[in-house]
């Protein structure tokens, strides 16, 4: 991965192209930009504000490494931490109030491994997050990491997933006894701006192929809206590819080789993406390699979505990976795609190296070692 | 223990023994249910035509469908399998096929037992709804088994895979129910019953303890939909109480991590039972773990019926006519339907020449990183007979 140009070069590239033709299809930007654009402003001194939500378990460990690095590499952030231990309100699960403000006023934060409190009546924090602040898209990089050996190499894949309705709606009932009816809810509206983002992000990136994953030989009205939406919003962008794969076919082929897929996008609706997201992930050696980002209208959220490992908190040995990438994410949505492009270099460098990482990735050394060496290759 | 062996039931004697051993008695519906194999009464079950050949529908299917299904009939053909084929080139493809569709369902339901290729389903609103699920529902032919497994000489990135998928056929995503309440929205229903996760659970254990294996591992996404995949997964849990004592373990694992699972560390896994949509991605992975939809074959199996088509549903348009197709699947499919029907002899006579074929190494076609061609596999499978 580090051989090729990297995606960011190919995105300048691409970006300087796109902006000399842009005025001919603004219209494209007009509407995504409200809803998945990053728009804040830095304050007086330069720096941009950023919640942090630290998390529970390993995750201020692993989110100290991550300021640690930040401040070594003067990225222009400012964090403000929050909690956001979920608290009922009126009888429903809602994060603290100083939370939502936070992050709906700085629109963008990192979030640490959260662990869901088990109990009836509490609903996931991820999915309590997920409404809170209309996280629509999730968006599931996986990049193989030089260093880190697994059955495929130069896996390089990017996934969208609609992450608000779907086979996740909800709504369930049991019809007579053993007879259970589930609704899977495609609306043309959340489809369609799940569409929109991918190919924000497909051009953002240096991708020039949006692929749409369904089912539609067998969903043919509900994921066939789907793939209407996409192809509306295709049109949109005359420089990107557009095409479609099925389901099957599409886990077939990345699960034989994934090569192919290193410059596209692919979309889809949300379990499929679900499924497909964890697939990739194993394909690169886990969740404790894949960062991933939540894309919203009122703010983004990137976080780690790997657990919160309970059996190493508070012992210093916890690997920061996951966390680091998906804060890269965060830089690249904030539009800081040099300081991005120079963390990643040297978090990718230390783990190549192979000397100083973390047990999880068959090193030894501690979560301050890891980042150390990170920072000393900035 | 080979291929050939994993799918081949050692019967009721096996049952028996076991039954014996662990001193135990093994509740009726562990008995009664059915094996992909020559159960005692096979011959009685399936009609025969007179001359002791067994009539058989063909259906080739779109895409692949017509070349690789000509390589089992020339390979039957060679080592004279009483076999007699009533074939049906129904096409998904074209508007008119659906009187010869009906056609291919009666000789279906006369003969009771087919070989066939995959239909094309169009995408479109207002085409018409899949032919090979509308086949799984109106035959009952409720459970899919796939069965992936590393072969000697096929070349792949995971070493020792031996696990089988046992996916419900009829129900689930697949209910084909929609409607637009709204303009913009729609609602998909899936429809998930007691019945049939139970069924198809039994079937699984049954499985299971056939063919020697271990595990059975409930795949489900009962987290999310509570009570869809929670019905699902709570009776499998019931059905796995009834056989502890035949000691079959059981465990459940949810879809995004089976799926992650399997990518990265394959051989943990032994039988996987789940609905319908998860068997489709989940076989799909397993294929591509074994080494792709050209080897790895599959039927579908009820009460009544059985069908029997290659594990991996694709119809393959992109080679279609160029005689590069592999026909292994299609083949150990044709294998796996002889045995069905109790022709044991033949059955692993042509399943061992296609693994010596495959074990060689020396014709292999594009999919498995060779150049021969269709016919080339057909040529070294009747060489070996």
């Amino acid at each position: 991965m580090l051989a090729k140009p990297s995606p960011t070069t190919i995105a300048n590239a691409l970006r300087s192209f796109q902006a000399a033709s842009a005025r001919s299809y603004a219209s494209a930007f007009q509407s995504s930009a409200p809803s998945s654009a990053y728009a804040s402003k830095p304050d007086a001194s330069g720096n941009y504000t950023v919640s942090l939500i630290p998390g529970d378990g390993i995750g201020p460990e692993i989110s100290q490494s991550v300021k640690d690095i930040y401040t070594a590499a003067k990225v222009p952030i400012k964090w403000e931490e929050v909690d956001v231990t979920p608290i009922l309100k009126n009888g429903k699960t809602s994060i603290p109030e100083d939370a939502i403000t936070s992050i709906k006023k700085n629109t963008v934060a990192l979030k640490g491994p959260l662990a869901t409190p088990i109990g009836k009546g509490h609903v996931s924090l991820n999915l309590t997050l997920r409404r809170t602040f209309s996280l629509f898209a999730n968006v599931r990089p996986c990049v193989s990491i030089q260093g880190y050996k697994t059955a495929y190499d130069n896996v390089n894949t990017v996934l969208i997933r609609e992450n608000t309705e779907g086979e996740y709606s909800g709504i369930e009932h049991e019809i007579v006894d053993g007879v259970v009816q589930s609704i899977k809810l495609i609306t043309y509206e959340a489809s369609e701006r799940v569409a929109r983002y991918a190919f924000h992000y497909a051009s953002e990136h240096g991708r020039n192929k949006v692929t749409a994953i369904h089912k539609a030989n067998i969903m043919k009205m509900s994921d066939g809206m789907f793939l209407q939406a996409c192809r509306e919003v295709a049109k949109e962008y005359p420089n990107i590819h557009y095409d479609e794969d099925l389901l099957d076919r599409a886990c077939l082929r990345i699960v034989q080789n994934p090569e192919p897929y290193a410059d596209q996008v692919m979309v889809m609706p949300n379990l499929y993406g679900d499924i497909l997201s964890d697939m990739c992930a194993g394909l690169i050696g886990g969740l404790g390699l894949t960062p991933s980002g939540n894309i919203g209208k009122d703010a983004s959220i990137f976080e780690a979505v790997h657990g919160s490992a309970p059996d190493i908190a508070g012992k210093g040995l916890a690997n920061p990976s996951a966390l680091l990438l998906s804060s890269l994410m965060m830089l690249r949505h904030m539009n800081l795609f040099d300081k991005a492009e120079q963390i990643e270099k040297a978090i990718l460098g230390t783990i190549a190296e192979g000397k100083h990482i973390t047990g999880d990735l068959g090193g030894k050394a501690s979560t301050q070692e890891f980042t150390d060496r990170i920072i000393s290759k900035l | 223990m080979s291929f050939r062996t994993a799918l081949k039931s050692t019967g009721a004697a096996n049952l028996l023994s076991t039954a014996t051993k662990s001193n135990v008695i093994i509740p009726a519906s562990a008995r009664s249910a059915f094996s992909l194999t020559n159960s005692p009464n096979a011959k009685s079950r399936v009609p025969m035509k007179y001359g002791g050949k067994f009539a058989c529908t063909l259906i080739p299917g779109d895409g692949i469908g017509a070349e690789i299904t000509d390589s089992v009939k020339e390979i039957f053909e060679s080592i004279n399998v009483p076999i007699e084929w009533e074939q049906f080139d129904v096409s998904g493809e074209t508007t008119g096929g659906e009187a010869l569709f009906r056609q291919a369902m009666d000789s279906l339901k006369r003969n009771k037992v087919g070989l066939k290729g995959i239909l094309y389903t169009p995408m479109e609103v207002g085409g018409h709804n899949s032919w090979n699920v509308a086949m799984r529902q109106s035959l009952d032919i409720y459970a899919s088994v796939v069965v992936c497994k590393s072969l000697p000489g096929v070349p792949t990135r995971h070493q020792n895979v031996d696990f089988v998928i046992i996916r419900e056929n009829t129900e689930g995503e697949y209910a084909g129910l929609e409607h637009t309440p709204f303009p913009g929205v729609v609602e998909n229903l899936k429809v998930s019953t007691r019945a049939k996760a139970d069924r198809i659970a039994r079937f699984a254990f049954d499985f299971a303890l056939k063919n020697g294996r271990k595990k059975v591992t409930c795949v489900h996404k009962a987290n999310i939909m509570k009570l869809g995949d929670g019905l699902f997964l709570n009776t499998c849990k019931a059905v796995a109480e009834e056989y502890k004592s035949s000691g079959i373990a059981f465990d459940a694992m949810i879809v995004d991590n089976t799926s992650m699972q399997l990518v990265s560390k394959p051989q943990q896994f032994d039988v996987m039972v789940m609905p319908n949509l998860y068997g489709n991605i989940t076989s799909n992975i397993g294929a591509a773990l074994v080494g792709g939809p050209g080897i790895v074959p599959g039927c579908n199996i009820g009460r009544e019926y059985a069908l029997f088509e290659p594990g991996c549903r694709h119809i393959g348009k992109d080679i279609m006519g160029t005689n590069k197709a592999n026909p292994t699947a299609m083949i150990l499919s044709g294998s796996m339907l002889l045995r069905h029907l109790g022709l044991e002899k033949q059955a692993n006579a042509i399943a061992t020449a296609v693994y010596d074929v495959l074990k060689e190494g020396k014709t292999r076609t594009a999919d498995l990183g060779g150049n021969a061609k269709t016919s080339d596999v057909t040529k070294a499978v009747i060489d070996k007979l």
